[in-house]
């Protein structure tokens, strides 16, 4: 970039210069756009290929989710709860059940539980395998998305044997259990982990030390582990950044503390690092899942829940670790069947704001793959 | 920890307890400085979210609360002050860098400004929207038909 200072006067005479030689170049990576993973508008302030600033433009997909909770009772909100994250409905659905339950002061029953920890980590691997397929196409390798897409077939198949529907499950409802588990649940869930063991071998295999990968995700979008508790980032891209922090560990909820379970976490908080942690988080749902499938206790499914539910006044707020962070419900009730606010927290919705800080001086190739490391969900950034 | 805050602070902070979950209600003068001291002093380092509530029939409208959490604790707090409505709160920016777009969705849905936030723009709807729409006199069929008839072309209610 020439300098205006340093320009001779020969070089102001010629009628060539143009906007072109501005410093600055803002363009507008708009709404609809295969690698941003839904509506999502990001305005990039570009000088050559490098990215001084970038904007998120985000409502593309707001439904006002939060307004219609204040119109429907509790149990008619269940099903508009997983729309918002659509990828990993279960997670949504149990932080619900589980803040709803708190206020009516009901507890789970341990089966019940048992099936919904499974449930709910079988959606994690789920949502992991869909972050995988599609983060390594927007990069350019196209192989994992079929690989990982095959492979997702199986839990969906799972899902939609026992309730009905692969995406968005409903699968749980606020005291417990609807279904009970078909015959051959347990035996599917084990045939299934020993199925994709060896797959997920594959997927590193093509990718951990794919020198390709490596130059591409090394050192791209890193983040600090302060400034990621400053932003309010959570999930696998805090725990890349090197702090050791899981809601499962450190809150548990919904009987987490019987399951025996690490958490990865990664050293630099670069894309690399985000990627070897959710591919541990594989490995570890897997063991969860078979810890919980040989132990699942006899009994009810359903606790003592009345049919009009009406949770006395207060307020409280309720997170699980989903799949793409800490998601939130705060649930104020005013004694009336319907809530009076329900806010959900989305964890997609704070890990995006710090898109900007990690773009900073990287080329614009990188921010495709950074808005793909840090796994959003549209619904659920604009519920 | 309520001991030394209350010491310090008197009668503006009221801490309370529902279900297991610790929360206080502090005067709105105190606002800026307790969440200053409740992060450099009392290492709640991580905001995990602001939200606001409407009660349309009480004097002071809204309930604007900050769930906060402390590593080193491993603690959760909600923070809680009453305001009227078109008065503001200064901003938590300075604090957390997290409370950024949180603080553009409170103004967006409710209409609550925050002095000192470096964008105060509406983030989920359009720009030029007018209304909040969480606020309980807002109806749930109710949209801002001039813009969607400028912007969309359409009637409203299509």
């Amino acid at each position: 970039m020439t300098d205006p200072n340093t320009l001779s006067p020969l070089d102001l005479e010629t009628p060539d210069k143009t906007f072109l030689d501005a410093n600055e170049l803002v363009i507008n990576m708009g709404p609809q756009h295969p690698a941003t993973h839904g509506v999502l508008r990001v305005i990039l302030r570009l000088d050559g290929e490098k990215v001084m600033g970038l904007e998120c433009v985000i409502g593309y997909l707001h439904r006002g989710v939060e307004k219609i909770a204040e119109h429907r009772t509790y149990t008619m909100f269940n099903p508009y709860v997983d729309r918002m994250d659509y990828v990993a409905a279960v997670s949504n659905g149990l932080g619900y059940c589980e803040a709803v339950e708190k206020l009516l002061n009901v507890e789970a029953p341990p089966r019940a539980q048992y099936v919904r920890v499974i449930l709910t980590e079988l959606n994690r691997m789920a949502s992991h395998q869909l972050w995988l397929g599609t983060h390594a196409l927007d990069i350019g390798a196209i192989t994992p998305l079929f690989y990982t897409f095959r492979d997702r077939e199986e839990i969906l198949k799972i899902f939609e044997k026992y309730c009905g529907a692969r995406l968005t499950t409903h699968a749980f409802r606020i005291g417990g259990l609807q279904y009970e588990t078909y015959e051959g649940f347990e035996k599917e869930v084990k045939t299934f982990v020993s199925f994709v063991r060896p797959k997920i071998d594959e997927y590193e295999e093509l990718l951990t030390t794919n020198r390709i990968w490596l130059e591409r995700t090394k050192g791209v979008g890193k983040i600090s582990g302060k400034d990621a508790i400053a932003l309010g980032v959570t999930g696998p891209v805090l725990r890349a950044s090197g702090v050791k922090w899981d809601i499962r560990k450190a809150q548990p909820y919904a009987n987490y503390k019987n399951f025996d379970f690490d958490i990865p976490t990664g050293e630099n908080g670069d894309t690399y690092d985000r990627y070897l942690v959710r591919m541990a988080e594989f490995r570890q749902s897997l063991r969860i899942i078979e810890q919980a499938v040989d132990n699942i206790p006899e009994g009810p499914i359903m606790a003592k829940v009345p049919k009009v539910m009406k949770p006395p006044v207060g307020e409280i707020y309720h997170s699980v670790e989903a799949p793409k962070g800490e998601l939130g419900y705060f649930i104020v009730s005013d004694g009336s069947t319907q809530p009076y606010r329900i806010r959900v927290r989305p964890p997609s919705f704070v890990n995006l704001q710090a898109l900007d800080v990690m773009c900073r001086g990287q080329l614009v190739a990188d921010v495709i793959a950074v808005i793909g490391t840090l796994d959003i969900v549209l619904g659920e950034v604009d519920r | 920890m309520v001991q030394t805050l209350q010491g310090k602070y008197g009668s503006g902070i009221e801490p309370l307890t529902y279900l297991g979950q610790n929360y206080m209600v502090v005067d709105r003068s105190l606002i800026p400085e307790i969440l200053q001291v409740l992060r450099n002093e009392e290492h709640f380092d991580y905001c995990v979210d602001i939200t606001a509530v409407h009660y349309p029939q009480r004097e002071k409208q809204f309930d604007v609360l900050w769930v906060l959490y402390s590593f080193p604790r491993n603690e959760r707090i909600r923070v809680k002050t009453q305001i009227a409505d078109g008065e503001t709160l200064a901003s938590s920016v300075p604090i957390w860098a997290a409370a950024n777009w949180l603080e553009r969705e409170v103004f967006d849905m409710f209409g609550i400004k925050f002095n000192g936030h470096p964008d105060m723009k509406r983030i989920l709807l359009p720009d030029g929207w007018k209304g909040h729409p969480l606020r309980k006199d807002y109806g749930i069929l109710q949209q801002d038909n001039e813009w969607v008839q400028i912007n969309l072309g359409i009637e409203s209610g299509q």
